[in-house]
Order: structure tokens, then C-alpha cells, then sequence
């Protein structure tokens, strides 16, 4: 990382920025490897614009700006708390705003991945430090004593001699005009004050009394509403539609069709415009269109998954990875299971529906939302409206859930489109039921396991998977597997297991499909580590032990140290089932076991979970924690009370009556543990995920004798 | 004309009797912290009061809450210090936060009625509230939080 050196004659050219803020971000480069750290004056010699991650005012007011979207993972707290360490200021001094979409000052803004915090913290304690750094020498300065005797605190900068302080508003005047200093002392993990600590989050009080604003709370004056008819096949086509009825509604102003890209595939509908939510709800509610679903096939989805398993049972599909020689070693085992999992489809089902403000004007697009990925949709409408990024402004609200689902386009651009027809700002509401049907879904897949135990030990390893590619939508690459066919399973594995492979056995199937939380790793991890332990009973042997066999590197084994340690695993007893399953994901690596038991009415029950989670460097361990509980009852949901069918092409599953939720009476026990160590920081929002269904439906064998091999299953059942 | 009575204050509203409450609360009051999640009464993000009972308003007509003591997440105390509020923040209960104010406004009704809720009370008051993020082994926690603070004197 480079700073940029200040010449005198640009401290003139800054006057109106520095002197009355010090304002430091980075500068992303179009092509450059890595940022570059720069102060408002190195940005104005420069002609570049920065993105002032940090803002003090003269006044002393702090403003930090989080560039990702706040969906309930955290980075309104963790990134603030980042920042607020290394700066040495108050949490409750700041003022902390979402960034508008641009990807040119941000870098990259998708909250995907698991990515806020592990793509930047480095970043940001340097750029905290380097601000810091920069107000201790203000201050040297203006006393005039050697730096070295003046430290930070709370907003002030000390001269520890003398006592003397000043706090940082005082500073910014002299300490915006000077040069970041090249290099800057971090603060080691044992100093955090702040990072580390199970800190209350700052949104917190706006999500108790209603003050948070989410997507559907902007309103802007003159703004109409609009819903949207859409075609219930997600891909057909407007026949016809008939708008008497629905312009009669009091209310109703606009009935017009709309049009839509969904990545490769045209979403057509009917958008009713009106002066309240409820009115166009009416107004739709008597719209009559037909449409012309020809052209592709209407899933059915018990064929789908037929389908797929005698894809896996036929085709040898296309290795993603292979060593050895899996299939000669099944062959001369003596030992050996061949057996299919499936994963259903799924909806992302975030709690505030789709949704999007816009207002398009001839010279400028704004748009509000819960947008996940900010500069995309800035990106989006540049090229879907033939306008100027610098012409479009895109504002991140806060998100009610996003899972991946608000990553996605659409939604913003019909808004976009709506706007543009009607001349005027208008909201575009998703009803839960357009939320549910239109997807794009979690894919359904479904995978073929084959291994072999030589003498106790794993001989060979065989998987295959058949589901629709997420990259198929955008650039089918049929000749290619699918770059995740081994998300989820740990990389040591490979290091210890001589013959396995991995195929991706291409699959079609015109439904719409994207990314949901944990992405392949979901369903991936459901199969590898039922398949895993299937394959420790079939050696004879303790589930924890046997992967401990082949989990060599360090880290493993101090993470199936610990779950046999938190969860009383030697000590378990007669009459409880006990289920294990580590995954990794986003980097990082969660390990959880499971407890169930039977009650009195002959039901099953999970009593308790206990999840480990070794993210490398963190910031907020009751963050972490409250991102693996809730990854759990998405787990949970996902494996026991929902799935999105299909019949005769349509979605079968409407709203929460029929796509059952798991509620407070199915809540288990989960408790989580945070490895300590110092390694660079992994994902946060969706490892916890993967785990839970095979560790689960691994107990369930412990208990019952029975394994589940299709998601989702009914607990009342087993 | 329909008189709305919300958080203690009276509004003339001109909207369709058949209109849900939801509806008219957020989009013609513009109090916002009343969420629509299903318009089905299947998820409790609407939850407000109705004359103290938990109702979800996306089902209730505003022609029947017409006259009635309506509150609101808005109303639910004046400086975000009702022992649930406090004990939310406590324990950092939300996430993404949009169904939190369903959770409070029937957790609300719960703890009046019920000062010292068990599991299974709770369970029982809450399971109309759906929460996607899973906040449901903190909500619990929060709520038994509230009923100690409530015991221990703090005001309601």
C-alpha cells in the first residue's frame, strides 16, 4: 500500500476539505492490484475521488461510512468497531452512514460472500491507525513536543508530560494538511480495547422502537406505489391483458405491461400503479391477463429429481477434481456404500419482501432500497438505461433480510422501469406471494456418494452432483464442471484421502436460480458430511475420531478437540443421539455437534447444539454468535419445514402457510464457541450454515438407526 | 372519514373501511415501524395493539379499529426504555431487525398478562412471530430478561 504525497501547492487547491475535516478512504484504482490509501489533499492532487471511509469534523463529530449493505450480519456494528480500536474514539461518538452505490471510490460492494469484514479489515486498521497517527503529530505540532510523548484516547489527543489534551476537532485543521505517514504501528490483538469484545451493536436501538428505516419505510413526496402482476412461470410471456376493471378502482392511476431481465431470460408483467399500497393491491387483485407460457418446459418437481438421479446413476459428468484412482478402489473394496442425497429447492423468504424505491428524472436516476450490492445495481441501470454512472445515485437502506436474494437486479430496475413510464417517484412492493413464487431459488440438487474402506481407513472417495449451475444464467459453460462442486468440504481432506474425485454431472431446468446463504456449501455440505459420517460407521468407527484421522492440519484438530470438549462427547449417553459435521465456508470453518432424544409422546426432539467456529482474526463474538444461531434455524427450516416445489411449472408454495418457518417452539438450545487464534479473517454471516443439517440428521441415525438422505424431512415423523 | 386513536393521538384518515390497518398506519400515518411481512396473519411483523390486545393489522380492517385504542412500536414507550426494549438492546436480540417490532409488541401483550412467562408460555405467546434470522433463542432470553427488570421494579 502506498500513501500519496502532498505537495504545498495542492494544500491550496483543498482549502474548502482540509482544514475543516480529515477525511481519509481509499482510492480503488480501476486496474491497480491494491488500493491505495490517500487523505483528501492527496486526493485532490490527484483529481481522484475518494471515498472517505472516516470523517472528523472540526466540531469533533465522527463519521464513518459503511460501503456494505447492514442485513442483520452485523457490519453496522463490526466495521465501526474496526475503526473505532485503532482511532481511539468512542463508539457512541460515532455517526455511522451507508455509502452510496459506486464502485469506483468502494472497490466491490456486494454483501456476498461472507466477505464485509474479512476483505477489509486490514484495510481499515491501517487507514484508523494512519488518522490516529496523523492527530497525535497535529497535536505534537501545535504544543510543540516530540510526538513520541503524545498518545490517543477516547477522541483526545494527551501529552502525557504535561496532561495537557486537545480533542480531535481541535486537531483536524493542522492534521488535514499534513502527509499520511508511510508506515503506522498496529495495535497487537492482546491491546484491543474494543475488537474482540461482545460489544452492543449500534442499530440496535432503532430496531427496537421502530426507527429504523427500511426499503418499503422511504417515501418520498408525490410517490405512487405499484405491485406487479408477473408471469407465474417466471419466463412466459404477456398474451394479453384486459386493465377496465382494475382503472376502476379508486386509487388505480397507471395499468401498463412491464418487461424485465433476469439474467439471460425476459420476466414479463403487469405493473398497477396507484396512490396507496392497498389500492394497487385492489387494482390487481381484478386484473385480467393471459399468458403465453410456450417455449420451455413446465417443471414437475418429482421428475426433476428423478431426473437428475439417473443423471448420476448414468453420466460420469465432468471432474471438477480427481486424484488417484477412486473408481479401481471401489471396485476391489470389499467394503463399500453407493448412495444418493437430494436438497430441494428453497426461497430466500427474507422477512421485508422484495422491494425498491426509484425515481427516474431526465437528468438523474436515484434509487433507495434493501440492496445488497449498491454498485451492481449503479452498474445495472448505466447499461439497462443508457445513462451515466455519475448520474445515478443508488441508496442502501437498511435490509430486512437479504440471503443473497438482494444481490440480485431486478427488482430495482422494474422500479427503475416504472418510474421512467409514469414520470413520477414510485415505490414497487413485492407481496409476500410474488416474494415466494418468482424465485430465483436456491437450485435443488442432487448428489451420488460412493466409498470404499480398506482395512479401517478410507480407500476411495467418489462424489457427483447434478443441480442447475448459478453461472449457467449468465454464461452457460457446459463443458466446464461447476467451479463449487467442492464448496463446503474441507481442503485437508485432500491431503489425507489418496483416491477421490469430484464430478459435476450438467444439469438443466428453465427455473430461475441464485445464490442463498452459504450458496453450494448448503447443499454440498448436507451430502459430503452425511457421506462422511455414513462412511465412519462403516470403518466402525467414532465420527469425531475418524475425521480426526483425516483432518491433519492443526487447525482441525483443535476445532474437533473443542467439539468433543463443549458438547461432552465421551460422556454421552445411552438413550441421546449425538451427530457431528464440519464444513468450511467463506474461509472460514464451523464444526457442529447435534443432541436429540425422544420424548415421552414418541417425538423427536433437538435438545441442544453446540456449534464451533474458527474464523480466524474477528471483531464482535456475540455477532459471531448470533450469526451462527440464526444460520442454524435457517439450517433447520431448510432441512425439516420447507421446500419450493414445482407443478406444472408453477411454484406450488405461496406465502408462510404452506412454506412452514421454524418458530420460537422449535428453537433448540445452540450454543457457540469462537476459536482463538490470529489467522486472517474468515467469513462470518453464512459458515455456521452447512453444518447443521448432516450433523442433525447424523444424530437422528445415532438415535434411530435410520439416515435421511432427503431434505427436507418431517421431524414429527422419525 | 375514519377516526384512528394511534399511540394516543387522534386522526381523521380518508381510506377504504376494507383497507388493513397495516396499510393505513404505514403508507397515510407514515409510522413506519409496523412492518408488512405475508398480509395473511402467518408471520406477526404487523403486530400492533388493539385496545391492548396483540392484533396483527394486516388482517384487521381499519372500519373495526375505528375508535379503538391502536398502539403501536411507535408508542410502545417514549424513550425506548420499556423493560423489553432495554433487554433487547441488552442482549442485542435483533438482526436485520424488521420483524423485531412484531416480537416486542406481542411480547408486550405477554408480559402484562403474564409477569413471569415460562418457556412454554413464551413459546405459546410467541410462536405467531416469525423471525428468518433466527433471533428466537435471544428473544426468549430477552423476554425473561424484561419479566426480572419488571419484578425488580422498572417502569412498564
Amino acid at each position: 500500500m502506498e500513501t500519496k504525497e502532498v505537495s504545498r501547492r495542492n494544500f491550496l487547491r483543498v482549502t474548502g476539505i482540509a482544514g475543516t475535516a480529515l477525511c481519509l478512504g481509499f482510492y480503488f484504482p480501476a486496474n491497480a492490484k491494491q488500493e491505495e490509501l490517500v487523505t483528501a489533499s492527496g486526493a485532490a492532487d490527484s483529481e481522484i475521488e475518494m471515498n472517505a471511509w472516516i470523517r472528523i469534523d472540526a466540531n469533533g463529530k465522527v463519521t464513518l461510512t459503511d460501503h456494505r449493505a447492514e442485513m442483520g450480519q452485523g457490519s453496522y456494528q463490526s466495521v465501526p468497531q474496526i475503526i473505532a480500536e485503532e482511532l481511539e474514539v468512542d463508539l457512541k461518538d460515532i455517526n455511522v452512514v451507508f455509502a452510496q452505490g459506486d464502485q469506483a471510490k468502494y472497490g466491490s460492494q456486494i454483501t456476498g460472500g461472507s466477505s464485509t469484514i474479512r476483505g477489509i479489515y486490514k484495510k481499515l486498521l491501517k487507514l484508523s491507525a494512519t488518522a490516529r497517527e496523523m492527530l497525535i503529530t497535529a497535536a505534537a505540532t501545535k504544543w510543540n513536543v516530540p510526538g513520541g510523548e503524545c498518545y490517543a484516547e477516547s477522541g483526545h489527543v494527551i501529552h502525557k508530560p504535561s496532561g495537557k489534551k486537545f480533542n480531535y476537532g481541535e486537531l483536524v485543521a493542522v492534521a488535514s494538511k499534513l502527509p499520511a505517514p508511510k508506515e503506522v504501528k498496529l495495535k497487537k490483538i492482546s491491546e484491543y480495547k474494543l475488537i474482540r469484545k461482545p460489544l452492543q451493536k449500534l442499530d440496535t436501538p432503532l430496531k427496537t422502537n421502530g426507527g429504523a428505516i427500511f426499503g418499503l419505510d422511504k417515501k418520498l413526496p408525490g410517490m405512487l406505489y405499484a405491485v406487479v402482476e408477473r408471469n407465474p412461470r417466471q419466463r412466459g410471456k404477456v398474451k394479453s391483458f384486459s386493465d377496465a376493471a382494475a382503472l376502476k378502482v379508486p386509487g388505480v392511476k397507471h395499468v401498463f405491461k412491464v418487461q424485465m431481465k433476469v439474467f439471460n431470460t425476459i420476466r414479463e408483467g403487469v405493473a398497477v400503479v396507484a396512490d396507496s399500497t392497498w389500492a394497487a393491491m385492489q387494482g390487481r387483485k381484478v386484473l385480467h391477463v393471459e399468458w403465453d407460457d410456450s417455449g420451455f418446459e413446465h417443471v414437475n418437481s418429482a421428475d426433476l429429481f428423478k431426473r437428475q438421479e439417473e443423471l448420476l446413476r448414468k453420466e460420469e459428468g465432468l471432474f471438477a477434481k480427481k486424484q488417484g484412482d477412486p473408481d479401481k478402489a471401489i471396485e476391489q473394496a470389499a467394503k463399500k456404500i453407493d448412495v444418493i442425497y437430494q436438497t430441494p429447492y428453497q426461497a430466500h423468504s427474507a422477512m421485508e419482501p422484495l422491494n425498491c424505491v426509484a425515481y427516474y428524472q431526465s437528468d438523474k436516476v436515484e434509487v433507495w432500497g434493501p440492496i445488497q450490492a449498491p454498485d451492481w445495481v449503479q452498474g445495472g441501470i448505466s447499461t439497462e438505461f443508457k445513462i451515466p454512472k455519475e448520474k445515478i445515485i443508488v441508496n442502501m437502506t437498511f435490509l430486512g433480510g437479504g440471503f443473497g436474494r438482494k444481490a440480485f437486479l431486478d427488482y430495482p430496475l422494474e422500479a427503475v422501469t416504472i418510474s421512467k413510464e409514469i414520470g413520477k417517484p414510485v415505490q414497487v412492493v413485492w407481496t409476500r406471494e410474488d416474494d415466494m413464487t418468482q424465485g430465483p431459488f436456491r437450485a435443488g440438487i442432487s448428489y451420488r456418494g460412493q466409498g470404499a474402506i480398506e482395512n479401517g481407513e478410507i480407500s476411495a472417495l467418489k462424489f457427483k452432483m447434478a443441480g442447475q449451475n448459478i453461472d449457467h444464467w449468465n454464461s452457460p459453460k457446459r463443458d466446464h464442471a461447476n467451479g463449487s462442486t467442492t464448496e463446503g468440504f474441507l481442503n485437508p481432506y485432500f491431503e489425507s484421502i489418496k483416491n477421490i474425485s469430484f464430478a459435476d454431472v450438467p444439469f438443466e431446468m428453465p427455473l430461475p436460480n441464485m445464490w442463498w446463504r452459504s450458496v453450494y456449501a448448503s447443499t454440498n455440505g448436507f451430502a459430503y458430511e452425511s457421506f462422511m459420517n455414513e462412511m465412519a460407521v462403516l470403518a466402525g468407527q467414532d465420527q469425531l475420531d475418524f475425521r480426526r484421522r483425516y483432518l491433519k492440519d492443526e487447525r482441525c484438530q483443535r476445532l474437533i478437540d473443542k467439539m468433543e470438549e463443549v458438547s461432552g462427547w465421551k460422556s454421552r449417553k445411552k438413550g441421546d443421539g449425538f451427530g457431528v459435521a464440519i464444513t468450511e465456508c467463506f474461509t472460514s470453518t464451523v464444526g457442529q455437534v447435534v443432541k436429540v432424544s425422544r420424548r415421552a409422546d414418541g417425538k423427536v426432539k433437538i435438545d441442544h447444539v453446540w456449534a464451533v467456529m474458527d474464523c480466524g482474526w474477528y471483531v464482535n463474538p456475540d455477532i459471531i454468535s448470533a450469526q451462527v444461531e440464526g444460520s442454524i434455524v435457517m439450517a433447520l427450516g431448510a432441512a425439516t419445514t420447507h421446500e419450493i416445489t414445482f407443478k406444472d411449472g408453477l411454484t406450488e408454495q405461496q406465502n408462510f402457510y404452506n412454506y412452514q418457518m421454524p418458530r420460537m417452539s422449535d428453537m433448540p438450545l445452540v450454543e457457540v464457541h469462537v476459536m482463538d487464534n490470529d489467522a486472517d479473517a474468515g467469513g462470518v454471516g453464512e459458515p455456521g450454515l452447512p453444518p447443521f443439517s448432516p450433523a442433525l440428521t447424523d444424530a437422528i441415525f445415532d438415535l434411530t438407526g435410520k439416515r435421511i438422505r432427503k431434505l427436507p424431512f418431517d421431524m414429527n415423523a422419525v | 372519514m375514519i377516526t384512528l386513536n394511534v399511540n394516543g393521538q387522534r386522526h381523521n384518515v380518508d381510506a377504504d373501511p376494507n383497507m388493513p390497518l397495516l396499510w393505513a398506519i404505514r403508507d397515510i400515518l407514515g409510522l413506519t415501524g409496523t412492518k408488512y411481512g405475508c398480509g395473511a396473519a402467518q408471520c406477526g411483523a404487523c403486530t400492533v395493539h388493539l385496545n391492548g390486545e396483540a392484533v396483527r393489522s394486516c388482517v384487521t380492517k381499519v372500519s373495526r379499529a375505528a375508535g379503538q385504542q391502536i398502539v403501536t412500536i411507535e408508542g410502545l414507550s417514549v424513550a425506548n426504555d420499556h423493560p423489553l426494549q432495554l433487554a433487547w438492546n441488552e442482549l442485542n436480540v435483533p438482526q436485520c431487525g424488521y420483524c423485531q417490532s412484531g416480537q416486542l409488541m406481542s411480547a408486550a401483550v405477554l408480559l402484562r398478562e403474564n409477569p413471569n412467562p415460562t418457556d412454554q408460555d413464551i413459546d405459546d405467546a410467541m410462536s405467531g412471530n416469525i423471525c428468518r434470522c433466527g433471533t428466537y433463542q435471544r428473544v426468549r432470553a430477552a423476554i425473561h430478561k424484561a419479566a426480572a427488570m419488571q419484578r425488580e421494579g422498572a417502569k412498564i
